[in-house]
């Protein structure tokens, strides 16, 4: 079976940068948050991940960063060839991993 | 947020709008694609009364009748404000909002924003509404993990901040629980991510009861394959009844007659049957590759099929995905949960303090929700709560050392700590089994293993190990969700065991007709420990 292998940048807020490297089973069709999902339910639970909708494309919760360019994880297809580089949002603060503060000022507690 | 709307407008001088996600972006509604029903008479003679019958007929003898008229005599004034919020319903020429007959309807009544864009639309206006309203204040992130109970009345809540890790408690006069159902703890679901039964778990462990716990609804032609990216796994269903796309078993021929419904006119099997049929074709070993049936709009012209589809057809090809030359897979799928928290015209439940709105509200759909009813459910039930949680008079007074023990979990469990199994794949777990043997088609034996597995899983629950690190702690939230679905699974799974018949959405193989006496509703009976303490036979 073909692997897909992520890069995820790990860490919270002010750590060291760190990637850590994922290999994932490659299915047709699947999306780079499927292959986080996998990650969290078979490698790494403690990996940090913002999601909602998972796949209707309406909530708009998991933008990050993939090979640099700001798209939605749900709708980005994974790729079997090379490894693929996850990061938080770059203009936004990273709490962890590839969570980041996108919450609107008026609803935050802290 | 309509109750919070409500809430306000009642004269609520602080309204506390939580959500576990982002505000307004994560639930159901905004997932909705179409239809929403309200009698509103603008195509053909209409009748709050007709649209009553049709939701009873639908709930197959289970519905509680007082919600459920509730439900159709207020869905049209909703609906209207609804338009004259500027949601955009669609419009014939003459300006008369347009309906259209979904399945199970006796005539055209449920409405819609075009190409999909229902529950975003409704979503969207309703957070530009709340954003209005000074007296309420919006918070993300918060996962409420308990209620405060003192003195037998609900005083308030303690939650989860998710990105600092911290407790908060939140005192208040009345609460009310609006976190949709628990489809999410089905592998095969439609459900955003916060749909994993928090609201049901926190009624009950408060000492509310739960009515029709066994009665999920599997909309039957949820998509399946090939892979489809950033649409709905729910949206065939409109075009399936604007063109009379087909329904093929794996070798391609028509398979709905053989359960009693005939399509030749038009697309009118209700979901129950819908699904219990697709279900059937693929035990029998007649389904397609991947476990599903086909869904064929190949006899449809391809003008025809791009006048339907509009932008859709384009989302479609990007995902591979060209309807004039192949079908598509379909499958039963988690989407909705009739069952709920028990309450009561005002939207009260039985604990002084505690209120419901929306889809954690049990009965007013009985065994099978008629479509269309659940955004309407969404807004008068939110109208209601909001109305009377305003203005009803508190019960008791807050009590810190009744939020004591919820404070402590939290603050315990953020500290991390080593375990031999992890909550993540615990919840996967959970899904395959909930699927496999609480799904669309139910047995004896299934569920035996089921609620023995269920309880195994909770015993696991004091040894899931949790990562240090309080902000953004994915392993902690996991924790909470997991208890919160293990409380929801065993309700729904001991329902399904006690009723011995088959009736809407709850299919037995080995009860397979239904049986008149079964006809009344369970309730959930909560105890102290918050488990599940047993089931009493609650009039419908």
């Amino acid at each position: 079976m073909k692997t897909a292998r992520l890069n995820v940048r790990r860490g919270a807020e002010g750590d060291a940068p760190r990637y850590d490297e994922f290999a994932v089973p490659f299915e047709e069709g699947a999306t780079v948050l499927d292959a986080l999902a996998w990650v969290r339910t078979h490698r790494d639970p403690s990996l940090a991940v913002r999601y909602s909708c998972i796949n209707a494309n309406v909530c708009k919760e998991c933008t990050i960063a993939v090979d640099g360019k700001v798209v939605y994880a749900c709708t980005t297809r994974l790729v079997a060839d090379r490894a693929m580089k996850l990061d938080p949002l770059p203009a936004k603060r990273q709490l962890r991993d590839l969570v980041t503060e996108t919450r609107p000022p008026r609803e935050r507690l802290t | 947020m309509y109750a919070a709307i409500s809430a306000a407008r009642a004269g609520a001088g602080q309204v506390l709008l939580l959500d576990k996600s982002l505000v307004g972006r994560g639930g159901a509604t905004i997932m909705a694609q179409m239809t929403v029903a309200a009698a509103l008479a603008e195509e053909s003679d209409d009748d709050w009364r007709w649209h009553l019958a049709d939701t009873l007929e639908a709930g197959r003898g289970l519905c509680d009748e007082t919600l459920a008229a509730v439900l159709c005599e207020e869905a049209p004034i909703r609906i209207r404000e609804m338009g004259e919020w500027q949601v955009g319903w669609a419009r014939r020429d003459g300006g008369r909002i347009a309906q259209v007959t979904a399945p199970g309807h006796s005539r055209p009544r449920c409405c819609y924003v075009d190409f999909l864009n229902t529950g975003p639309a409704v979503a969207a206006t309703l957070r530009r509404q709340v954003s209005r309203i000074d007296a309420i204040r919006r918070l993300s992130n918060l996962t409420v993990t308990d209620l405060v109970v003192n003195d037998g009345a609900v005083v308030g809540a303690v939650a989860l901040d998710t990105a600092s890790g911290e407790p908060v408690t939140i005192q208040a006069p009345a609460t009310i629980i609006a976190t949709g159902g628990l489809t999410r703890i089905y592998r095969r679901n439609s459900a955003s991510a916060n749909m994993g039964g928090d609201g049901y778990a926190l009624a009950l462990m408060a000492g509310a009861p739960l009515v029709d716990m066994e009665f999920v609804q599997f909309f039957p032609i949820g998509h399946l394959a090939p892979r489809l990216v950033g649409m709905d796994p729910i949206m065939w269903d409109p075009f399936r009844y604007k063109l009379g796309g087909r329904l093929l078993d794996g070798a391609g021929r028509e398979f709905l007659t053989r359960y009693g419904s005939d399509e030749t006119d038009a697309y009118t099997t209700p979901r129950d049957i819908a699904s219990y049929a697709i279900t059937k074709e693929v035990a029998a070993g007649r389904g397609s590759p991947h476990g599903g049936v086909y869904l064929s709009f190949e006899h449809i012209p391809a003008g025809e099929l791009r006048a339907a589809f509009g932008p859709v057809i384009e989302r479609l090809a990007k995902n591979g995905i060209d309807l004039a030359r192949e079908p598509v897979e379909v499958s039963p799928i988690a989407h909705y949960h009739m069952g709920g928290i028990v309450v009561d015209e005002r939207m009260a439940s039985p604990v002084p303090g505690l209120y419901a709105a929306g889809e954690a509200v049990g009965g007013a759909n009985g065994a099978n929700r008629l479509s269309g009813n659940a955004i309407p459910e969404a807004l008068v039930f939110g109208e209601r709560a909001g109305r009377f949680a305003a203005t009803a008079n508190r019960q008791a007074s807050w009590r810190a050392s009744a939020a004591a023990e919820a404070v402590g979990r939290i603050r315990e469990l953020a500290e991390g700590r080593a375990g031999d199994v992890a909550a993540a794949a615990l919840l996967d777990q959970l899904r395959a089994l909930m699927w496999d043997d609480v799904g669309p088609l139910r047995h004896a034996v299934g569920l035996e293993r089921a609620l023995a597995r269920l309880r195994e899983m909770q015993a696991a629950l004091g040894h899931v190990a949790i990562a240090p690190g309080r902000v953004a702690n994915a392993s902690l939230a996991d924790w909470f969700e997991l208890r919160a679905s293990l409380i929801a699974a065993e309700t729904v799974a001991e329902g399904a065991f006690l009723r011995r018949e088959s009736r809407g959405a709850h299919q037995r193989e080995d009860f397979p007709d239904a049986d008149p006496a079964q006809a009344a509703s369970w309730r959930t009976a909560p105890n102290v420990s918050g488990a599940v303490a047993g089931l009493m036979a609650g009039s419908s």
